[in-house]
């Protein structure tokens, strides 16, 4: 029987990022949490590249797997501490979650499996899908206004609606970045010059 | 075995964002450690991105008029960077909790409970 390599790998993938996440959700140890996140993250990567979006797996490989969960792994080395590490919770609070969570899960898949499909005929015909075309030049043309993808089928004499970029949202993205990297810089910095002229004062008068 | 023999369609992506959606649920809602509710977080908005890039990928959509196209992809990219901002703003945070606090727990920050 000839195997579809596509399906093949979306298969290896999806199962891959599902059961890092469950093992990300089961776990009670949060190096382990951690660790799991970045193996669910790189799969999810790869669903990416199978989707044909290459220029936006390598940015979730680039700015989630290498950015975001060294942050987090970083925010676990600088607060774990041998009894916090293990953090149990009580039973009741499982079975509810796990209630909650599966009714969720219901209702998400009745609505995954109501959309009609949109494969394309060659597509549902079982061929392989066409070689990927690289999305980072249209893609960053979108950012700065100029849709290209958009314009091959249409004529430059009709309406330009439907044409408008991203050039407004990535300002605003970018200022909002600037501004959130100077808040955090000061909320984690502040803490420490307080505890510097105070030395050691929090953690003996912490309630536990 | 014939899973393996059928191309994949949409519905196959969106299972996989709701399994991921409702994991990243039940990790905010059951962990205790701060960063662990972080950690759900980022599984929520993976899922939320990967529905985005499977309604606009060039395998997956007919020629349908509703296919997102190129418009996906941008969406999950402005996603990924709210997500980056949102984890450094959040990680300060924790550090300033477990600074003042000795503790990364989350049910023992009740000082605002009326």
């Amino acid at each position: 029987m000839a195997v579809h390599w596509h399906s093949f790998f979306f298969w290896l993938m999806a199962i891959m990022a599902c059961g890092f996440a469950l093992a990300v959700v089961f776990s009670n140890n949060i190096v382990r949490m951690a660790f799991y996140l970045i193996l669910s993250l790189g799969a999810v990567s790869g669903l990416f590249f199978l989707a044909g979006a290459d220029f936006l797996g390598a940015m979730q490989l680039m700015i989630y797997v290498g950015g975001t969960v060294v942050l987090l792994v970083f925010g676990v080395m600088l607060t774990a501490r041998r009894p916090w590490v293990d953090m149990q919770t009580s039973g009741g609070q499982w079975v509810l979650a796990a209630v909650v969570g599966a009714l969720l899960l219901a209702v998400l898949l009745q609505t995954a499996f109501s959309v009609p499909p949109w494969q394309s005929s060659a597509a549902a015909a079982g061929a392989l899908p066409p070689a990927a075309e690289p999305t980072a030049g249209p893609l960053g043309l979108a950012m700065v206004g100029v849709r290209v993808e958009r314009m091959a089928d249409r004529p430059a004499a009709e309406s330009s609606s439907g044409l408008a970029g991203y050039l407004l949202p990535f300002e605003i993205v970018s200022v909002h970045l600037v501004v959130v990297l100077v808040g955090a810089a000061y909320l984690a910095r502040a803490r420490r010059r307080l505890s510097a002229a105070a030395p050691a004062r929090p953690l003996e008068e912490a309630p536990q | 075995m014939n899973l393996l023999g059928q191309p994949v369609g949409l519905v196959h992506y969106l299972v996989v964002g709701a399994v991921l959606f409702a994991c990243g649920v039940v990790c905010m809602a059951v962990k205790r450690n701060a960063v662990g509710v972080l950690m759900g977080i980022e599984l929520v908005l993976n899922g939320a991105n990967l529905n985005f890039v499977a309604l606009g990928s060039r395998f997956l959509r007919a020629d349908s008029p509703l296919a997102l196209g190129l418009d996906g992809q941008a969406m999950a990219l402005f996603v990924i960077v709210l997500a980056a901002a949102e984890a450094a703003v959040a990680l300060a945070i924790a550090l300033n909790y477990y600074n003042t606090h000795a503790t990364i727990d989350v049910d023992e920050a009740d000082q605002l409970k009326g």
